[in-house]
């Protein structure tokens, strides 16, 4: 599926000043992803800060089970892929053993709060020196749209055709909220990228995540409110407006831990 | 003037772009149909484009460079 095109190489030539080009941590790989579905924006912000702090080299990145599962094809520096829900426990290890090494996981919500949710808290409060870029779409895209932990009250979904009830399926998990409890953690951050501007408040968050674990601060984790178009039944630009008037009301931007945040930083 | 270009290999149709440029000049083009089977997007007025970057920045697959 490699795709041989003029655009993502020819910029350097012309005499030009380049506004915005494709970061070479991405490959030149389509991705499998729904037209506008938010992946894409949130996997190239990845893409971006490891190029901006020149770390490709010595990344290593843990793709889950989910729509992003073969993420390896996408990014140039190494990957691992892992079982559903156990990207925190191949990172602790990649990290042990190579703690020069800058090691991010990129895991859907059904991957981290569901199946991996045992990993995700633990990694957490060990304290374990990795970045959790952490997908949260309220729903499973992969399988076909069921109920996640994250779905919201009364969410129409394949497993809850008559909208989540609390009754019986409980209440909607608060990811950043509940681990920003754990000492381990050094940054919980929740952020979206419906509009550029929140897109370059997104890309600010997980550079800031890379950048605490470089310097040894903890467990990072940077919550991204993202879309589903296609199991949400929406077009890109209606779920924008779903994802801002339903999950963000229950799910509040914000730095909800930061251990330098009495240093004068955001 | 910025310029913009679309690498149609990568362009899915989905017009997040279409939808956030504050200048308007993206659209969808109907007359083309990407390998992928999309009608991709295309800058109708490369001279009212003033390089804010929005396209790009929204755009999921990453398909699109600007130049000044
Ligand atoms: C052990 C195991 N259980 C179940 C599955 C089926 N499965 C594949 S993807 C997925 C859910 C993915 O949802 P999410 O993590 O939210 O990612 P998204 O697809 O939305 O990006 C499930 C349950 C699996 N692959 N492996
Ligand atoms: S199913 Fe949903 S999460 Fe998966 S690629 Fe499609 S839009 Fe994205």
């Amino acid at each position: 599926m490699t795709t041989t095109t003029s655009s993502a190489t020819a910029v350097a030539p012309q005499k030009g000043k380049v506004l915005f080009a494709r970061t070479p941590a991405l490959t030149d790989t389509v991705t499998n992803y729904c037209p506008g579905c938010t992946h894409g924006i949130i996997q190239r912000l990845v893409a971006e800060t490891i190029d901006e702090l020149g770390i490709e080299g010595t990344t290593v990145g843990v793709c889950p089970v989910g729509c992003s599962v073969t993420a390896y094809d996408f990014y140039s520096c190494d990957m691992v892929q892992a079982a559903h829900g156990r990207a925190p426990a191949v990172a602790t290890g990649l990290k042990r053993s190579c703690p020069g090494n800058t090691v991010f996981t990129y895991q859907g919500d059904g991957d981290l709060a569901s199946i991996g949710m045992a990993e995700t808290v633990h990694a957490a409060t060990r304290g374990e020196k990795i970045t959790v870029i952490f997908i949260n779409n309220a729903i499973y895209g992969m399988t076909g749209g069921q109920m996640a932990p994250t779905s919201l009250p009364g969410q129409v979904t394949q497993t809850s055709p008559y909208g989540r009830d609390i009754e019986t399926a409980g209440h909607p998990i608060r990811v950043c909220e509940l681990l920003s409890t754990l000492d381990g953690v050094a940054l919980a951050q929740r952020v979206t990228v419906d509009s550029p501007k929140n897109v370059r408040a997104a890309k600010k968050a997980v550079r800031k995540a890379f950048e605490y674990q470089i310097e040894g601060l903890g467990y990072t984790i940077i919550e991204v409110l993202a879309t589903c178009p296609t199991n949400w039944g929406l077009t890109p630009t209606a779920a924008f407006g779903w994802l801002r008037d339903n999950m963000l009301p229950y799910y509040p931007l914000g730095v909800y831990k930061d251990v330098k945040a009495g240093e004068g930083e955001k | 003037m910025a310029r913009i270009e679309v690498d149609m290999n990568y362009c899915k149709g989905c017009g997040l772009c279409v939808d956030v440029c504050p200048q308007d000049i993206m659209q969808l083009n109907s007359e083309i149909m990407t390998q992928k089977g999309y009608h991709p997007a295309t800058c109708v007025d490369q001279d009212a484009c003033t390089g804010c970057t929005s396209c790009a920045l929204m755009c999921p697959d990453v398909a699109i460079t600007i130049e000044r």
